[in-house]
Formats: C-alpha cells, structure tokens, sequence
C-alpha cells in the first residue's frame, strides 16, 4: 500500500500544451501491432471472393475443385453460411448497410458484393484459392449511370429532415438585384486510409474475441450481437492502433465473414481486406449533383436560397449525403429551401466520410457565394460577414457560440486579404496565372453517451480505461492530458488504455465528437476519484477504480445550435495551357473549442485541409458504366494528393472554449476538409477568370475551359 | 498465389538460356512492374529469371562517340550520370518526372522500356481488355478512355505506352540491344513497339526469349538543348497526360535541327518526324512550332473524352520549342 498523491494545489496545465503521441515510439519502431498482424495459434485465413457482375443472382458456386486444393478448409456462401438478424437499428441510430451482411441470398446487388469466403491454412492458400474458385450468375441488366435528372430519385431523411422550407423563393427570387443559378457536382471519392480492413475472430470460453481495425469497439460489439443473436456482454471487440478510418471502419464484411468462419470451424479465422476489394466493400462518399440558387440585394444580403443536393446509394441501404444540410447552419434568406434526395443504383453502399455533406455542400455552396459576391461587386469574405445570421437560419435556436467572423478576421490579416485586387485572370507569373480564393467552414460539435473508468494504482500511477479508438487523431493523447488535469497530476502518472469494447460503453471515433464525448467522461471519472482519495490516504493493492457515464449529463444539455466553424484561404498558380493547377499556400483559422493538444490538433487541421486539395484537384473513382465496378480501383488509379501537390499549410485557431463542455472541447477532426475545395476552386476562378463547378478541377476540363491569354 | 521458379542468372548467355523459349517465363529487373502485375494476376509466369545483378550496369562511351546504358542501370543511375545530364538533358529530365525516388532507384532501363500500360482495364483482371485477353474486347473505347491514345490506337486497343525514358530515348534515336539463343543483336527503339491494329496483346518486335542488353544514344549535337516536359493530374507520383521531349538547335533565328517525341499519346514514345520535317528550316517562332505541331497531330484521332489532348500538345511542343529558343537566343 503506497500513498495516494492527486495533487490538491493548483491544477496542472497539460491540456493546450503540445504534447507527442504516448505511442508515437512504438508506431515508428513497429512494435504497435495492428489488427493483421497480431499472432494468434491454430490461425486461419480467410479470403472474400467478390462478385464480377453487377446486378443478378449467383447460380452456382463451385467450391469441389476448391476444396481439393493444398490447405482449403472451408468455402462460404449463401449456401451454406450461418444467417444473420438484420431486422435491427443500431448504435448509430441507422439500420445495417447488409454489405456486411455477408452470404444471406443469392442476390447480387452490385459489382465486388461479397459472394463467398474461402478459409484455408494460409493468406496465400486462401487467396489462391479464392481466384480459382468458380461462380456462376444469372446477369440482370444495371443502372449506375448517375445524374441529376435521374427519374428513380426521391427526398430522404438520413440523420436529418430531407426537406426544410420558409418563404416564397420565386417570389424573393424574382425581387432580387443579383442571382446565382448554377448546379454543381462532386465525383465519389474514398477514405482511403493507409491500413486496410483487417479482423481477427475466435471463441474463446464461450466468447466471441474479434480483434479488429475499427473507429469504435462499443459499435462493433452491438453490430455483431444482434447479427449473431448475442448477447452484447458475450463478445468483445479489441482495436488497439487503427492506421484511419474517416468514417470507414465500422461493422464491414470483414469481420463479419471472419466470425462466421470461426464458428464454422472453431479456429481463430482472419480476415483482411485488399485495398481493391476495399473500394466496394468499405463504402464511400457519394458523388453529388448540386443545384444552387441565390437571390441578393444590391448590398449582398440573402433574400433566397435555395440548395437541392443528390447522391447514390445502393439497393441494400439508404445513405443521404446531406449537402443541403449546409446552408441550415451557415447561411440565412427570407425565403430558404434546403432538400436532399437520394437515387438507389446497382452500386456499393455510400457512407460516412469525413465531414459528410459538410464536405461536398461547402463546396457548392461557398463557390456559389463567391459567384454571388463577384455578380454583387463585393468582397467574398465581406458578403459572408454581412450574412451572418443571429441565430440557427432553419432551427432558430441560439449559437452555443460562432466565431466565424473572428476567424475571417485573423485570417484576412495574416494570408493578406486586404492587398488582393478582386479581378480575376490578371495576375502572372512566368507560364502561371495566380489568384486566391477563401471559403467559410463549419461542423457540428456534439458529444455522446460514454463510460471510462480511472483507477489510482498503488504505485502513485493512474490507468484511465476507455473505449475510445483513436484512429491516427492523438485521442489516446488527448485523454491523456485530460486525465491528468482532471487529476491535477503530471502526463507521465497517467497510462490510458483504449480500444477494449470491455471498458465499457462508449462513443465512436466519428462525427468529431469521440474526444469530447470520451473526453467528458473521463473528466467526470477522474474528478470524482480525486475527491475519493484522502491526500496522504493509502491504496489498497488492488487499486481505487471510479467509473463514469455521462448519458445523464449529456441529456441535461440545453438546445442549442453548437458548432465549429473556420476561414479557409487559398493561393494557387494555374498553368492554362496545360491545365496544371498548384495550390501555393493555405491558411485555415478555427474557432473550435479548446484545443486540446496543439500539435495533433494542427495535425487533423491541416490533414483536413489536404484532403480539401485532394478533394478539389485529384480525387475521383469513375465508375465504369459496361461493367457497373471502378475504372483503376487502386492507388495508382484513384489519385490523392502526392506531397509535391501539398505546400506549405497553415492551420490554426481562435480562443472559442465550449461553455458547455467540462473541458471546452468542441471537436476537429472534420472541420478542416470543410470549405477547403471551395476555397482552391475560388482561387482558380481568380486566376483565371472561369468558373470550375464540377470537382476535381482537372487538367483536361482547365485546358478546354481555357482563361486569359495575357 | 500461383508458386513460381526463381532463378538467378550469372551472365547474359546463361539468363538467355535459363529463359529459354518458355512462353510463361519472365525476365524480372526492378519488378516495379512485373511484380505489381504478379500480385494483381495479370502477369502469372511460371518462372522468374532475374536479370537484375547481371554485369549491365554501366554507363560508357560508345565507339562513335554516343554513350552505351546497361540495361540493368537503375533510372537513378541513369537520371545522375554526368554524361546524360550534360549531353541529354531530357533523358535525365525525362526519368526524373517518372515514379518516385524509391522505384527509381530499384527501376531498370531494360525494364522500363518493356514495362505494361496502366491502362486501368488492363490492370483489372475482372475486366476485359484485348492486350490480356486476346479477342475479349477493348472496353476503353466505349468506357473511360480521359486518359488514352489520340495517335496510332485501333479499335481493339488504345492503351499509352507509360514510359518517361522511353519518350527521351525515341528522340534521340536510341538503339537497343539485346541478346537471343542466336547471339546479340540491335534494333532502333523506334522499331520495338509493334503497331497496335488487331494484335495489341503483341507488343514489341523482340524475338521470343530476347533480352534487351543495353540501350545505346548516337552522338547527338542536338540533344545537348533539350528538354522535357511532363502534364500529369498530381504534381509528383502520376503517370503522364501529355509529355514532349525536345531539342532544339536554332541558328540566326533559323531552326537547323530539331527533335520532338510525345508521351502519353499512342502505344509507344511517339516520334513526331513530321513536325521535324516542318521545323527544320524554318523561323524558330511560336507560329511555326505551332504549324509543326499542328502537322504532327492532323493525324490525331481522338476518342469523345480525349481531345483535349491534341491541344495539350500543341501547347506543349509550342511552350517547350519557345523555351528552349529563347535559351539558344541569349
């Protein structure tokens, strides 16, 4: 028994300090394991073999000549596979995407559906295996062609209402001085994080153990109990380092497959994922058509918007990619229509991506703004300060705060706003033509129910337990510092351990709030096992543990509009005659709650905007109409952002602490993608004097569309 | 995976032979390529020989005063002799625009050379593609072809050659060598790539079982102001759009010779003789490069996503003639 020792003084002060990663040392030296390459005895592996038609029923699966071959232990398909409940809503509020679902009937709903397993003693065998094995379909002809006048599409909810709706828009229409009407359109794009799907499954005791690559244990668990009838406390997720998610590690085909072959088989079976198979299997954002409309007075203010947004989902599961949803934030009109609708097509399910909706709606919706503000003669960073609405433009409710016009500010003075000349197309340099362009950015700010347990050992140490993941975004060292301010101890007495679905309950790693909701809890734990300990009082052997759960302080929130917000600003060079575009410079200010570690929070920031210059000049799977599947579904064809395409960045904030939040926290993790597009795609439009609506902005459509010959 | 031979050769004759005339076997250099295409079963030879340590690796003078590259000299070798820069700028350029530093450095200039399109139907074994699978069809010509040929393609393939080096090489009239069963032999690399028409999936006129020794660069006065320039969708790590390799020699405003290849165009380095054919001679202004490279593209076919190639490089070999003019100018 050793003394306890919080500290009772002052508090310490590690949150807003910048701290390097508690595991930084064992991911540079490869001893962090991830989830396909940690050992398990008696191991299997499994190989998904995916469907080469887009639209049928599988025939035939022909697993006898696959069975013979060297190490083959199983094939499963809808023939013969374990089947799954999926009559349920889960933890996300949303039914399953049945991707997951794998091997439940013959139906085949797109190109690259999951058609059968094959389990064998080895990755090679099993994929060798899988390329041999034969199955038949009966072909029904397809539809993936997708565009805005598709006749199948029809408003759809999401997490939020399709349609919202005030005012008489023609009418504001017709009385404006100055309007914009133009559509805009996304290509689908995909998360394309560096570590493939991978899973690992066995029983164990009478216990399902996945160890798995995920953005939330507590999420896997629920999915996989009530595919598998059961019950939550019998199976346990573990998902220690996570190589990104970006809202694509959920429940996947992956570890379903792997559980039903470990059941099969009673033997630890793995699963993981090629990044080909990736592209059909993991989801996507959504391609969007977009169609704008915005009526203003002579002095730029709003009197209509109107903003219809589409994207594809699948056969199998509804996903709105909620574009229009952007503007009930942002922007104000007296008459105001926002409306997304979705078109299902003979293609792989969408899902969450970073910043959904935010993402592709910032885009059309801030490059309309700057048509607006070039059509009103004023200054685009000027037309969004005199917009700024005091209060939700849809809900009506109070900001919780909105320090957008702080962060136009500080970004105006530091990128040099004031000096630009606003004509486009007359600034050159050698074969380059020069402009910049800015974009308003915001994300909701939330947080959700989660448990964390804080134990003070009898060395004088504290283990925080929670089952957060953190995914690449330092929450492992987020929760760290929070834990010891809360504990007023330093960082090194604090060890947080995560990603153990046996921690309890807790939030995702997703919708920017996994830091503030697990961030929240693990305050509430901390604080009250400091007033547990008697200063000089001693620890029993086994530790003093205080668990938390903030489901009831979450619940006592106010209704308020709570959001991050941020200024985008871009400078870019553009080559006409080649149709080269180089973003030169970005800067993006944030007003985003506290931040909690300066350095990987500048990290998420300026990733986000990187994803916006990807997002705005490179990214773009093209679907292959013939075939119903990807054109160059790999790395090599599906082009993000190399480092020469990345310049010097600059992210960094405003003083905006959530008066909400225990910690301040408001989340980051998405904001920084948000506006960045538009803001590449405003500077091109300035250096060159035309208008680029359709992303990417690639060589090929900047060469036809041409720009000035100086 | 499919099991496979490996083996190592200790000299050119002895990897000739270890190859023999096996239809499934391969020559492996880098495997920058071939070992990408072995992973995604495009390629699934039966036998690997590696050619990579063979004593091929050296860059010297030629007898006639042109420079000799072993075809196992890495491209970042290549792109770092003094000779190449000095003497052929482009080619150093050229293979400097291409890949990253890694894969330069395990990339070889005989496999460069012979390296596969990226054409991505080509690459998807679920896909049909004429190159892979003789007679399944070219979806490209109906589908995605944004980045395919507008010279010299058929209808049963429009596939681009990939190859930075190769564009440098084909202006300045390289010559590979390479050695058979039979002994060693040459032929221009203008004359390696086979034209497409009905048989894309045959591609150079190598005979079965050759290996491509060395490739050799003809002194050229010419090459010493040249220069290449590549258009890409990303600024680093992407395979051309359009690519010009050029040399210039202009005297009294007079164009007395000039050099032009294009990447990124047709199933190889396309030589653009008939542009040469207008330049030389002719005043070294935007007007006239803009006539030549005019001349070189009337026989430009393009499919309906492609055009805009032809005026990326009409742009091009007018930037890049007017560059180096203006540098023979001062």
């Amino acid at each position: 028994m050793t003394t306890a020792t919080t500290g009772a003084a002052a508090p310490t002060r590690a949150v807003g300090t910048a701290h390097t990663r508690v595991e930084g040392r064992d991911k540079v030296t490869g001893a962090a394991r991830y989830a396909g390459e940690i050992p398990f005895a008696d191991l299997a592996h499994g190989w998904l073999v995916l469907s080469t038609v887009a639209r049928g029923r599988v025939l035939s699966v022909e697993t006898g000549p696959v069975l013979d071959m060297p190490g083959v232990l199983t094939v499963l398909h809808h023939g013969n596979a374990p089947r799954l409940h999926t009559d349920y809503v889960g933890m996300l509020g949303v039914p399953p995407d049945l991707t997951a679902a794998v091997f439940q009937n013959d139906r085949v709903p797109h190109a690259g559906w999951p058609v059968a397993l094959v389990v064998a003693d080895t990755s090679e065998q099993a994929r060798e295996a899988a390329e041999a094995l034969v199955v038949t379909y009966e072909r029904e002809p397809h539809d993936v062609a997708f565009s805005a006048g598709h006749p199948d599409a029809y408003p759809a909810d999401g997490h939020m209402p399709a349609l919202t709706e005030k005012g008489d828009l023609e009418a504001e229409l017709a009385a404006s001085a100055h309007v914009v009407d133009e559509e805009y359109t996304t290509p689908e794009e995909h998360h394309g994080m560096m570590e493939p799907h991978a899973a690992t499954a066995r029983w164990d005791g009478g216990r399902l153990e996945v160890v798995d690559s995920n953005q939330g244990t507590t999420w896997v668990v629920d999915e996989l109990a009530r595919m598998f009838s059961l019950d939550a406390s019998a199976v346990r997720v573990r998902s220690e380092h996570v190589g990104g998610g970006f809202g694509s590690k959920g429940v996947r085909a992956h570890q379903v497959s792997a559980v039903m072959a470990a059941t099969v088989l009673q033997r630890p079976v793995r699963v993981v994922l090629t990044r080909r198979q990736m592209f059909s299997l993991t989801g996507y954002r959504s391609p969007t058509t977009q169609r704008i409309r915005l009526g203003a007075d002579p002095d730029g203010r709003l009197r209509a918007l109107d903003h219809r947004s589409l994207n594809q989902t699948s056969t199998v599961w509804e996903f709105v990619e909620p574009s229009a949803g952007v503007a009930r934030i942002m922007y104000d009109a007296d008459a105001h229509r926002t409306e997304n609708r979705v078109v299902r097509l003979d293609v792989p399910s969408p899902t969450w991506m970073r910043a959904p909706g935010e993402a592709p709606g910032s885009f059309a919706v801030e490059a309309a703004l700057d048509e607006l503000a070039e059509k009103c003669g004023i200054d685009p960073m000027e037309l969004r300060l005199r917009n700024e609405p005091d209060g939700g433009p849809v809900s009506g409710l109070p900001f919780s705060s909105r320090n957008l016009a702080a962060c136009f500010r500080e970004g105006a003075r530091r990128f040099g706003w004031a000096d630009r000349d606003p004509r486009p197309g007359v600034r050159r340099e050698g074969r380059w033509l020069l402009g910049t362009g800015t974009a308003a950015a915001s994300f909701p700010a939330g947080a959700m129910p989660s448990t964390a347990a804080v134990t003070a050992e009898p060395d004088g140490t504290f283990t925080v337990r929670i089952s957060a993941a953190d995914i690449g975004t330092g929450a492992r060292t987020a929760l760290t510092l929070v834990a010891a301010d809360a504990l007023r101890v330093p960082v090194e007495r604090v060890r947080t351990r995560i990603g153990d679905s046996d921690f309890g309950p807790a939030m995702i790693a997703g919708g920017s709030m996994g830091t503030r909701s697990w961030a929240w809890a693990v305050t509430a734990a901390a604080g009250e096992l400091r007033e547990r300990l008697v200063p000089g009082g001693t620890v029993p052997p086994e530790g003093i543990t205080v668990r938390s759960d903030t489901t009831a302080a979450l619940a006592a929130l106010a209704q308020k509009e709570r959001h991050s917000f941020g200024a985008q600003f871009a400078e870019v060079a553009v080559d006409v005659t080649t149709g080269e575009v180089r973003v030169r410079r970005m800067l993006g200010i944030f007003a985003a709650g506290r931040i909690v570690n300066p350095l990987t929070a500048r990290n998420q920031l300026v990733g986000g905007m990187t994803w916006g210059i990807s997002m705005a000049l490179h990214e773009e799977a093209v679907r292959d109409r013939a075939s119903g599947g990807l054109y160059g579904a790999d790395l090599a064809g599906y082009h993000v952002a190399s480092h020469a395409d990345v310049p010097a960045i600059e992210a960094d904030w405003v003083d905006d602490p959530d008066p909400d939040d225990p910690v301040g926290i408001k989340g980051i993790g998405e904001v920084g993608i948000v506006g960045a597009a538009a803001a590449v795609a405003n500077a091109v439009w300035h250096a060159t004097g035309v208008r680029h609506r359709n992303l990417p902005i690639r060589p090929d459509r900047v060469l036809e569309a041409g720009g000035p010959r100086v | 995976m499919k099991e496979f031979d490996y083996r190592r050769a200790d000299d050119v004759s002895g990897a000739v032979a270890l190859l023999g005339d096996d239809p499934d076997a391969r020559y492996l250099g880098g495997g920058t390529n071939l070992v990408d295409l072995m992973k995604s079963g495009v390629e699934r030879p039966a036998r690997l020989v590696d050619v990579r340590t063979l004593p091929l690796d050296r860059i010297e003078p030629a007898d006639d005063g042109g420079l000799r590259i072993g075809a196992t000299v890495t491209n970042s070798d290549l792109a770092a002799h003094p000779g190449i820069r000095n003497r052929y700028p482009a080619l150093a350029q050229a293979v400097l625009a291409g890949a990253s530093g890694q894969l330069r450095n395990m990339a070889t200039v005989g496999g460069n050379l012979l390296q596969r399109t990226r054409c991505g139907y080509f690459t998807d074994v679920s896909k049909p593609c004429n190159k892979r699978v003789p007679g399944s069809g070219c979806p490209a010509v109906e589908g995605e072809h944004h980045n395919h040929a507008v010279l010299g393609a058929s209808e049963h393939c429009v596939a681009v050659h990939p190859s930075d080096m190769g564009v440098a090489l084909t202006a300045f009239d390289a010559v590979v060598s390479y050695e058979t069963a039979d002994g060693a032999a040459e032929l221009p690399l203008a004359d390696l790539y086979l034209p497409v028409g009905e048989t894309p999936h045959r591609e150079t006129a190598l005979p079965p079982g050759a290996l491509i020794t060395g490739v050799t660069l003809p002194p050229a006065r010419v090459a010493a102001r040249s220069r290449y320039r590549k258009v890409r969708e990303r600024a680093s790590y992407a395979f051309a759009i359009g690519s010009v390799a050029a040399a210039l020699d202009v005297s009294g405003g007079v164009v007395r010779e000039a050099r032009l290849a294009f990447g990124a165009v047709a199933s190889r380095p396309w030589r653009a003789h008939t542009a040469e054919r207008v330049l030389t001679g002719a005043p070294a202004t935007a007007e006239y490069f803009a006539a030549a490279a005019d001349a070189e593209l009337a026989a430009a076919r393009p499919l309906p996503d492609n055009g805009y190639k032809v005026t990326l490089m009409r742009n091009l070999v007018v930037a890049v003639l007017s560059e180096l003019a203006e540098e023979a100018a001062r």
